[in-house]
């Protein structure tokens, strides 16, 4: 059984019932294009308080060894906006995509 | 040799049910059904197996159950009836579509409306496309064995299908009738531990079941069942073929009685196949070349072996004991006819539909049948091909 599937792959070589015999697969699955509005990181008003990467959906909010957030992951940010909503010194702000 | 007992078809299922010992049952109760959860409950509380019973709200929540467990990696087992069936409908497709082989006793009745209690085959009907292997049972006898038979099947690595064994309510659930039933060590034996090759509980393997099966998908995960479902012919024949040699009892895909020289038969399914063979032996001794052909494998159909076995007929009725409603016959009907069409066998034959909603059908209605047949096997023509026994027109 193959894990890596995709429209060439023949029946006989699917796994059944569509499982995925593997974890950690949603990072082959890039949803920063789902986005309409995106957050921008304000650096200069960040706390480092921690409470904006664990609400993240996506795991779109990479921490560092230091235990300090850095810029957002547009590979997988979907631009839900919660991070922003938690955020109680305003160092997110969302914008539109369109980049206005 | 067997132990001799007299049990009716809900508590021979029952006890089969304790022999096996699954590790769930959920189950939600429904006449005429109810009797199995409720003798293998009392199996639990005594604690003669050791079964997480899952009293749920609902069918719909007792087949979700059973999907749950059998994906964690459980052996899960359940019954129902009729709207019992109709309410798990969507989750009966998720169990066959993810590939678990649960295995259901669905004690066969009507399903409302208008509200009727007693047997016929509209439930079993309504899911015969849903990708489940089913087994029909003649008596509590069938009915037992087909279930020791289940696991087996449905767990083999070229199937892993869901798997239904059907009997018929009240006639067969709740009539006591002799059974040779086979002893606990060596069911547990031939049943076998459950060993899945991949489960969520599994902390080796971390999987996901179920994702989004989008357009590039659908079609060839669909296949596969279909494969499975032509593998399951085989590993019915081989399991049954085990099953004789531990008990002497022969199950194949369909009982063919007095057919070896019979110009006109019948073909049906559950308890009526009872009824049949007694009318086929008045008219034996009469001199009529009757015979009778019992399908026990419904799931996978077996429409070449059908057709070979029907072919040289001069004149078959297949009887359906629910109205497909579709102005051209019944379910099973068009099962064989298009087996037979498909074969190039060409018999003149009628679809007959008879005991709806419970309706006694006696061997005077069956005599009907055949004394049809006769004048079709003589004349060659067919009036109406779509008909009824029992009904008052």
């Amino acid at each position: 059984m193959s894990t890596n599937i995709d429209k060439n792959t023949p029946a006989s070589e699917m796994t059944i019932g569509g499982n995925i015999y593997k974890s950690g697969n949603a990072l082959e699955f890039k949803t920063g294009d789902w986005r309409s509005v995106k957050p921008v990181y304000i650096s200069e008003k960040c706390k480092q308080c921690g409470l904006c990467f664990p609400v993240c959906p996506e795991d779109a909010i990479p921490v560092n060894k230091e235990g300090n957030r850095e810029d957002f992951n547009f590979d997988y940010c979907k631009g839900c906006g919660v991070c922003a909503k938690v955020c109680p010194f305003n160092a997110i702000e969302m914008v539109d995509e369109g980049g206005n | 040799m067997g132990i001799r007992e007299r049990l009716s078809g809900n508590e021979a299922v029952a006890y089969g049910m304790r022999q096996i010992n699954p590790d769930v049952v959920a189950a939600f109760p429904i006449t005429p059904s109810t009797e199995i959860p409720q003798y293998f409950s009392t199996f639990v509380s005594n604690g003669t197996v050791d079964t997480e019973f899952v009293a749920v709200e609902s069918e719909h929540s007792a087949m979700s159950a059973c999907i749950g467990a059998e994906a964690a990696g459980a052996r899960a087992m359940t019954a129902t009836s009729a709207n019992g069936l109709s309410y798990m409908w969507e989750m009966i497709y998720i169990a066959s579509s993810l590939r678990l082989p649960i295995v259901m006793n669905l004690v066969n009745r009507a399903v409302s409306g208008p509200l009727n209690i007693h047997n016929d085959h509209s439930d079993a009907m309504g899911v015969r496309d849903s990708g489940w292997i089913m087994l029909f049972s003649e008596n509590n006898q069938e009915a037992y064995d087909n279930l020791i038979m289940a696991h087996r099947i449905a767990e083999h690595k070229d199937v892993l299908l869901p798997l239904m064994i059907c009997q018929d309510g009240f006639i067969t659930s709740h009539s006591i009738e002799n059974i040779e039933l086979i002893e606990d060590e060596k069911v547990k034996e031939f049943v076998g531990k459950y060993t899945p090759e991949h489960y969520l509980l599994n902390d080796k393997e971390p999987i996901a079941i179920g994702p989004l099966d989008v357009q590039t998908y659908l079609f060839e995960h669909k296949y596969q069942q279909a494969e499975a479902m032509r593998n399951a012919k085989r590993v019915i024949k081989e399991v049954a073929e085990d099953f004789e040699k531990m008990t002497g009892r022969k199950y194949s895909f369909f009982e063919e009685y007095k057919m070896e020289d019979a110009e006109i038969a019948v073909v049906c399914m559950n308890s009526t196949a009872g009824t049949t063979k007694t009318v086929v032996d008045s008219l034996r001794e009469k001199g009529v070349k009757a015979g009778m052909v019992k399908i026990r494998m419904f799931r996978p159909f077996p429409a070449e072996e059908l057709a070979e076995a029907l072919g040289n007929l001069k004149a078959l009725a297949v009887m359906d004991k629910s109205d497909s409603l579709n102005g051209a016959g019944g379910a099973l009907f068009e099962d064989v006819v298009s087996g037979m069409y498909t074969a190039k066998k060409q018999v003149p034959t009628v679809s007959y539909v008879y005991g709806i909603g419970g309706r006694d059908t006696t061997s005077k209605d069956i005599e009907e049948v055949y004394s049809y047949l006769q004048e079709v096997a003589k004349t060659g023509n067919i009036d109406n091909p779509y008909r009824y026994v029992g009904l008052r027109k």
